[in-house]
Formats: C-alpha cells, sequence, structure tokens
C-alpha cells in the first residue's frame, strides 16, 4: 500500500470508528452532537459498504458482473436474524419459546435447521460459512462451464429472483413476507440500548477497515494482477497457463462471505431483514453504488455505497416518487458520463488541475499524462 | 312505470300459458295444492307462506307461472257462486268511468273474460313471500334457458339442472336433448339426464346412467358415482356400473389433465417466445442484453389500454374492433422509444455489454416510474373484445380459451414475420451479416448504426405487441414487465445467440418444463428447479443451444 493511502485510510479511520461515536457520546445540545438516530443510519451504511468492497473487488477488479449479491447479504442477514429470534426466547408476544411467527404459522416444533443457531459461536461461524459454501457451489458451477460477461449477470439475477421467491414462502419456516424482526438483544445486550447500538456501530466500522485492508491485500497481490488481467483479456490469461475459473472463483467467495457479514451487521442494527432486501431490485441497486463511487478503486466503491443511500434516505423522505427517477438516472449517468465513478472524475479533474499549474511553473516539464484506460467490462 | 311493467309482463306471461294450455287436459288440482291455494287467500303469513312452497314444489310450470303473477302482484280473488275463486289477472284498461281488467283462470288460464276491477280483491304479496317464491322461479328460468338461442346459456342451464338434479326436470331435460342440434349442449344435457337419473331413479335406471356418466365422461358426476359404489344398499350391478364408470372418468380425466397441461405449456412458450424473441435478436446482434426489454412490453401494454379508452369514448359501436388498432399502435409505440433509446444512449456503448445492460436497467426505471406517475400505481382495466372471450371446447372436460389460441397464434405469426424478415429481405442480409462479424460487415459498406438502430426498434416494437398481447390474459401495471423478464433473459441465455431456432426451442423447453413441473413442486420451486436445470445445462453448452461455431476464442 502506498505511503499516501496508509495515511489516509488511518485518518478516515480514526474519524468512522472514533470521532463519530464519541460526537454520539456528546449532550445533545452540543454542535458536534450526533443523535442515536444519525449514528444508526451511518451504520447501516458502513454495512452497505462492507458488501460494496466485495462486489467492487468481483466487478471492477475481476471483471465479474453479479446482479445477486442481495442473496448473500440475506444469507448472512438471515444467520443473525435467527440467533437474533432465539434469543428472544419466551419474552415473545405469544409468550412462546418459538418465534412469533412459527406460532402464527402453527408449527408445533422448533425445525431442525433452526436448533445450532442457538450457540452464539455457530451463528458467527454460519455467517461467514453459509454464504461461502453457497457462493463456492455456485460459482464453481457458473465458472467451471466458462459462463461469463452478460450470461453470468442473467444468471445471477435469475438467482436473485429465485432467492426471493423461496424466502417469501411460509413453508421456508424463514418467516414468509414479513421476515425476521423484533429482536431484543444480541449476544445478551439490548439492542434498545443507545450504547449497544453504538457497540455495533464501532465494530461495523471495524470490520469495514478490516474488509478494506484486505481487498487492498488481495489486490495488491500476484493474484490480484491476474484478476485485473482476466478483466482486461480472459481468453490473453487463459493461454499463458493461468485457470482464470479458479481466481474468479476465489474472489466470489470472498465478496459472497464480505456481502454475508455485511448482512449479519445490517440485521441488528436495523432491526429487521424480509426477503425485499434480497430480491432484484436490492441487488442491482448495490451494483450502481459501486458504479456511482468508482470501480476498480475500493475506496470508491465505499463512497458510492455511503453517498447513493444517503441521498436515498433523503429522497424517499422528502420525494418519494422522484427516488427511482434519480435511481433510474444515476444508472444511466454513472455509466454515460462517469464511467470510473466519482472518484475517477475527482481524479481526472485534480489531473488536470496539477498539469495546469505545473505547466505554468515549467512549461518545458509538462508531458501528456498517460491514462492507464478505464476497465472495460 | 312499474305497473305498467308488470301488467305488460303478466301479458306475456298469460300469452305463453294460452299457448300452453291447448296440449294438456286440464287436471283437477291435488287436494294438497287445492288446500294450499285456500290458505294463500287467507290473511295467516306462515299459512301462505307454506302454501307457496307447497305450490312450488310441484313443479309444475304453469303453477310456476302462477307464482311469478302472484309475485307481480296480479294475483286476484273473486266471488263467484258463493266461493272464492283464483284468478289471475291481465290487461287493465278504462271503460267509461271504470277500471276494467281481462281476467283468466288461475291453472290453466284460460279467458274469464273483462270485469271491472272492483269485483276482484287484490291478493297482496309482501317482501315475505316474494323472497318464498323466488328460488322456484329462479329454477323455472333455468330450464326456460334450455330454450335460449345462446347455446352457451344452454349448455350452462343444462349443466346447473344436472348437479341440481331434481326428479321434475328430467322430462322438460329429455324434451330439450330432442331439440337440440349443438354438440355440446347435447353432450351437456345428456349428462345432466343421466345425473337426475342417477339421483331420483329405479336401480335399473341408476345403474344406466351410471354406464352413459361412464361413456359421457362426466368428471362431475364423481361424487354421486362414488357414494353409489360405496352404497351398501345399492344392488350390484348398479354397484359394478359405478366402479366402472369411474374406471372410465379418471381414465379420461388424465387424458385431458394431459392434453391442458400440453396447452398450457405450449401458451407460456409463446408468451415467452413472444419477448424473448425481440430480446434475442437485439442480443445477437450487440451483445447487449435489453434490460427495459420488460418496460417496452408495458408500454405496449398501457397503449392497448389507451386506444380501448379512445374506443370507448369515440366509437363505441366499434368497440371489439379496439385491439386490432391497439395491436400495431402498441408495436409502434415500443419501437419508437427503443429508437430514442438506441440513438441517444446506447449507441455510445458498444462494445461494453455489462454497462449497457446497467444503462438499460436504469431506462426502465425510469420508464416503470414514468407509468406509474403518468397512469398511477395500481392497476388499470383492459377488458377483451368479445371475439376473445370464451373458448373452444375441444374435449369433453377441457375448453381452451380463445385469449390463449390467439396468443399462440401470435406468436406463431411472429416468428414466421422474423423469419420472412431474416432470410428474405435486404435488410435481413443485413441484419445477420453484421451479427456474425461487425467489423468486416462495415468493411463491406453495410452501415452498421443503421442496422442497429432499425433491429433495436424492432425488437423493442416486439415487445410492445407481447405487451399489447399480454393485456388479454393478465394484469396491466406498472410493474407488469418485471414479472416475466427474467424468464425471458433465461430463454435468450438458454437458446443461445445468433439463431431463432435456439431461442423457439428454448422457450418451447422452457415453458412445457415449467408447467410440467409446477403440479408436482409449485409455482415457486417450479422456478427454482428450472433454474438450476439452466445453469446445469450450461454445463454441458455455455453459450446456449446453438452457438456460432468459430474459431473465435471468446464466443
Amino acid at each position: 500500500m502506498p505511503k499516501r493511502e496508509v495515511v489516509a485510510l488511518g485518518i478516515a479511520a480514526i474519524v468512522v470508528a472514533v470521532v463519530l461515536p464519541l460526537c454520539n457520546l456528546l449532550p445533545a445540545g452540543s454542535p458536534l452532537a450526533i443523535s442515536n438516530f444519525t449514528l444508526n443510519l451511518f451504520g447501516k451504511f458502513l454495512t452497505y459498504a462492507i458488501l460494496a468492497l466485495g462486489l467492487d473487488l468481483l466487478w471492477g477488479y475481476a471483471g465479474v458482473l453479479s446482479l445477486g449479491h442481495g442473496v448473500f447479504f440475506g444469507l448472512g442477514a438471515y444467520a443473525m436474524g435467527m440467533h437474533l429470534m432465539l434469543e428472544i426466547g419466551s419474552k415473545s408476544v405469544y409468550q412462546s419459546s418459538l418465534p412469533d411467527f412459527m406460532v402464527w404459522n402453527q408449527v408445533k416444533s422448533l425445525p431442525l435447521f433452526w436448533w445450532p443457531f442457538h450457540s452464539a459461536a455457530f451463528t458467527l461461524l454460519a455467517i461467514v460459512l453459509v454464504p461461502a459454501l453457497f457462493g463456492f457451489a455456485f460459482g464453481y458451477l457458473a465458472f467451471r462451464s466458462r459462463i461469463r460477461g452478460v450470461y453470468f449477470s442473467i444468471i445471477t439475477q435469475a438467482l436473485a429472483l429465485s432467492a426471493w421467491l423461496v424466502f417469501n414462502r411460509n413453508e421456508m419456516n424463514l418467516g414468509g413476507t414479513n421476515g425476521l424482526a423484533d429482536f431484543k438483544t444480541i449476544f445478551g445486550f439490548p439492542l434498545s440500548q443507545p450504547a449497544t447500538q453504538r457497540g455495533l456501530y464501532v465494530v461495523t466500522a471495524l470490520v469495514l477497515i478490516a474488509g478494506y485492508v484486505l481487498c487492498r491485500w488481495i489486490t495488491a497481490t500476484r493474484a490480484g494482477k491476474v484478476l485485473v488481467a482476466i478483466r482486461d483479456s480472459e481468453t490473453r490469461v487463459l493461454f499463458s497457463g493461468y485457470s482464470p475459473a479458479a481466481y474468479k472463483l476465489f474472489v466470489f467467495v470472498v465478496s459472497a462471505v464480505l456481502a454475508g457479514v455485511a448482512g449479519a451487521l445490517y440485521a441488528p442494527q436495523v432491526g429487521i431483514i424480509t426477503p425485499a432486501k434480497i430480491g432484484v431490485l436490492p441487488s442491482i441497486e448495490m451494483v450502481v453504488w459501486v458504479a456511482a463511487g468508482g470501480r476498480g478503486t475500493l475506496y470508491g466503491a465505499v463512497l458510492g455505497a455511503f453517498g447513493v443511500n444517503w441521498i436515498q434516505s433523503w429522497l424517499t423522505t422528502s420525494y418519494p416518487d422522484l427516488w427511482l427517477l434519480f435511481l433510474g438516472g444515476l444508472f444511466m449517468g454513472a455509466v454515460l458520463f462517469f464511467p470510473d465513478g466519482v472518484v475517477g472524475a475527482l481524479g481526472r479533474l485534480g489531473a488536470r488541475a496539477r498539469r495546469i499549474v505545473s505547466r505554468r511553473a515549467d512549461p518545458a516539464a509538462a508531458t501528456p499524462s498517460v491514462s492507464l484506460g478505464r476497465p472495460t467490462s | 312505470m312499474i305497473s305498467r311493467l308488470t301488467v305488460l309482463l303478466s301479458l306475456v306471461a298469460w300469452l305463453a300459458a294460452g299457448a300452453a294450455s291447448h296440449a294438456a287436459a286440464a287436471p283437477a288440482p291435488s287436494p294438497k295444492v287445492a288446500a294450499a291455494l285456500t290458505d294463500l287467500t287467507g290473511d295467516d303469513a306462515d299459512k301462505r307462506e307454506a302454501a307457496v312452497t307447497v305450490i312450488g314444489q310441484t313443479r309444475d310450470p304453469k303453477w310456476i307461472q302462477f307464482l311469478s303473477a302472484l309475485r307481480d302482484g296480479s294475483v286476484y280473488t273473486r266471488a263467484r257462486s258463493g266461493k272464492t275463486e283464483l284468478v289471475v289477472g291481465g290487461t287493465k284498461a278504462t271503460k267509461g268511468d271504470q277500471d276494467v281488467i281481462d281476467i283468466a283462470s288461475a291453472y290453466e288460464r284460460e279467458p274469464l273474460g273483462t270485469v271491472p276491477l272492483t269485483d276482484l280483491k287484490e291478493v297482496p304479496a309482501d317482501r315475505r313471500l316474494r323472497l318464498t317464491i323466488k328460488p322456484f322461479l329462479d329454477a323455472d328460468e333455468t330450464q326456460a334457458q334450455l330454450a335460449d338461442p345462446d347455446p352457451n346459456v344452454r349448455r350452462g342451464a343444462a349443466v346447473k339442472l344436472g348437479n341440481q338434479a331434481v326428479a321434475t326436470a328430467a322430462p322438460v331435460v329429455e324434451e330439450a336433448l330432442k331439440k337440440e342440434s349443438d354438440r355440446w349442449v347435447r353432450h351437456a344435457l345428456a349428462e345432466a339426464l343421466a345425473l337426475i337419473q342417477l339421483a331420483n331413479g329405479t336401480p335399473a335406471q341408476r345403474a344406466a346412467a351410471a354406464r352413459s356418466l361412464g361413456d359421457l365422461h362426466s368428471e362431475s358426476a364423481m361424487p354421486s358415482l362414488q357414494r353409489l359404489a360405496a352404497d351398501t344398499a345399492a344392488s350390484p350391478a348398479e354397484r359394478a356400473a359405478a366402479v366402472m364408470a369411474i374406471r372410465g372418468i379418471e381414465r379420461w380425466g388424465l387424458l385431458t389433465r394431459t392434453v391442458e397441461t400440453l396447452f398450457q405449456g405450449a401458451s407460456l412458450a409463446s408468451i415467452l417466445l413472444l419477448m424473448a424473441l425481440g430480446l434475442a435478436v437485439v442480443f445477437g446482434l450487440m451483445g447487449v442484453i435489453n434490460m427495459a426489454h420488460g418496460e417496452l412490453m408495458a408500454l405496449g401494454a398501457y397503449s392497448t389500454f389507451v386506444v380501448q379508452n379512445w374506443f370507448r369514448a369515440a366509437w363505441p359501436s366499434h368497440f371489439d374492433s379496439y385491439f386490432l388498432v391497439a395491436l400495431p399502435v402498441s408495436f409502434l409505440v415500443a419501437a419508437a422509444v427503443g429508437l430514442v433509446l438506441e440513438r441517444g444512449v446506447i449507441r455510445f456503448l458498444y462494445g461494453r455489454p455489462l454497462e449497457t445492460l446497467l444503462l438499460t436497467w436504469g431506462a426502465s426505471l425510469i420508464i416503470q416510474q414514468g407509468l406509474r406517475l403518468w397512469f398511477g400505481a395500481a392497476n388499470v382495466d383492459v377488458s377483451s373484445p368479445s371475439w376473445l372471450s370464451g373458448g373452444v371446447p375441444v374435449m369433453v372436460g377441457l375448453t381452451l380459451p380463445y385469449n390463449r389460441v390467439f396468443i399462440i397464434g401470435l406468436a406463431t405469426a411472429a416468428v414466421a414475420a422474423m423469419y420472412w424478415l431474416l432470410f428474405r429481405t435486404n435488410a435481413g442480409l443485413r441484419i445477420r451479416a453484421v451479427t456474425q462479424n461487425r467489423a468486416m460487415s462495415s468493411c463491406l459498406g453495410v452501415r452498421a448504426g443503421v442496422v442497429d438502430a432499425t433491429t433495436f426498434a424492432f425488437g423493442a416494437g416486439l415487445a410492445g405487441l407481447a405487451g399489447c398481447a399480454l393485456t388479454q390474459i393478465g394484469n396491466v401495471g406498472p410493474s407488469l414487465g418485471q414479472n416475466y423478464i427474467v424468464d425471458s433473459f433465461m430463454v435468450v441465455v438458454t437458446g443461445g445467440v445468433g439463431k431463432l431456432a435456439g431461442t423457439i426451442l428454448a422457450s418451447a423447453g422452457l415453458g412445457g418444463l415449467t408447467k410440467g413441473i409446477e403440479p408436482a413442486l409449485g409455482a415457486v420451486f417450479g422456478k427454482v428447479a428450472i433454474l438450476v436445470g439452466v445453469i446445469l445445462f450450461l454445463q454441458r453448452r455455455p453459450a446456449g443451444l446453438f452457438a456460432t461455431r468459430g474459431r473465435n476464442a471468446e464466443a
């Protein structure tokens, strides 16, 4: 990692993981105070940013566009949600040891696959392993048979649709359309306490930083170079003796795990997880975070996830009719005018400014800058 | 106004009765009915109600007509040689300063001359009495429907009579069966007759009825046949006949269900084909999956809605032909939007299929939200033209709806037109050339940009056409496109690019498979199974059914 990036990352990490929670501790009247609501909102955005990191690694570096990452997000969130449901115990509305929706659906005893989620350790393991295994199985079948490009995107979209349909069914014993909600405690800490939410926020921020470092490390290794090579010309990589399928599968699983972890952090902070978060539309919305922020940069994805969702939470409350129009415009604008996202556009602007400055200082030294070229899809 | 209408009605009833009265001799009313008639003239509401029930249960058409007259308030009593006599009133008139009325006898409706209204006392029909009368009249109406000019009404009446299985309806049904010429109504009548006999006949009649129900493949007779087969009081002959009939009906049911599933599969396949056709051609030509295809379909559907409203407002007499106008209009609207989309944005992104995919998705969101803001979020109502409602009965227990048949026909026509366009015209030649090798075609003077634009517009137009057809079988709302779009993507992916046959085969395969496994797995898990099937299929053929063979390593 270049030194400048380490410094920038350090500053950002301190601001996000330390300063913001401290501001939340300030009394409400203080000018720097951050309300519990805002901190919670930021926490949600941070989970999205974790997911966006994985998606950027997959799309921005390896050139694989997945339109089904909502599924992995949902797997992580449901795994965490199942544990939280069981933690409620008999403090639920129906005072039964079963989750409320099961009482409602007249399920007599806890289904077998719910049992292991009593254990916190198992749950934490499942949050990582379930998306990983599912991603591995799906990715193995897809990449082995060299399904690529648009074909892969369409197949993942079909995956999102199927998963959405399945999670909506009551007989899956996952809460149907209403999903899992009304969590009371997480590992014994009451979720209604601001302190618990603050703790969750800090954990999310730390996971995001760790995820960023992990992804940055992957891109800096030889494997990262191969990924970029696959994006730019898979055939040449194949002919050079590499197995693109193995690399793509690896990065697909990594991004699936990141999405699952993001989901697991999402569920307790937002307090509900429904199939509406894993369908076709939410899955493709995740892609636009990366596209708008700037793909192939990692920090662009983080900024995109934060920025787009901030605009969404503002627009959907103030001008609900305009949100879909804005989102559609964002898709088109990001692709047409900012192919490398806000980050890329700012970078170009900065480069031009530097060129003008340096030309003024020393006209002879001004050489045309060589662009590495925008990533092709 | 109302009273004039009732008078008119009773006159009609009176004339009809008069015509019928010549046929049968006049039997004296049974003692029970005679007592009931006396009760009717009394004041006790309970007795009057019981009297109506007794009269109604005779199921005698003439007594039913009498009840009808009673309901309309045109039954009177008059004192005649010391007794009270019931008469039915007809036309009222004014003669001098007196109101006079034509009267007829209660049962036979023999004209009894014209008498002053003051000589008569009306038998009042209050709400309670009218409610008691109603079911008898309704039952009678069903029998009357057997003479309706519309075969569908006759058939419906026959089915209803069969389900009621009232013994007194048997002669009416028999009479109708003799006169009936329509094949399907005859079948329904025969079925009704057998059902009535099965419920009310002698043991021999019941056995015969069971046999004939078996021959008629009557699905609706199953419950009564099963009862008969399990009835230990019935004779062995009857039970054996019932068992045989059940077996025959079950076999026939299996056959009809198979044919029905095949038809539903064909219908779904043609819907998928209509949607996927435009998608596949554009995908083959430009490598672009048009995510806005579903919204172009929605545009076609809403165009149909608008055309329908024009016709309803400006040209109601030709409402049925609105659909013929809507078909080309929806094609043109969607094609125009497609052309704008292609020239406006998509052409800047050639060679970057994933970005085009996101771009068209953005366009789809904007179109969808635009439709929602313009037409409202609720579904709009598109009514079928009369020539598309109803269906054609092809075998016992199976009626194919016209709208489905129409869609199969439309899909076939679209495929034929596509083949003609691609393989018989110069434009098609250019499309195929650019599909195979864009650079080389450009070198040889094909203007690839023009080919792209026209093909994209054509593909969009096909989407509009599909949307227009969909109005006949599903809801029309802003999210119409979303419901089908992923399925049609699957068709394109499975079919592969460059060959129409792949698209046709894939939609037939996926449509048939979906309908085939749906009964076993349910709609949701059926869909999941299809996805798994497609992924496994792509293991064998990563580029779909008919991949273009070549030396290009990227293909």
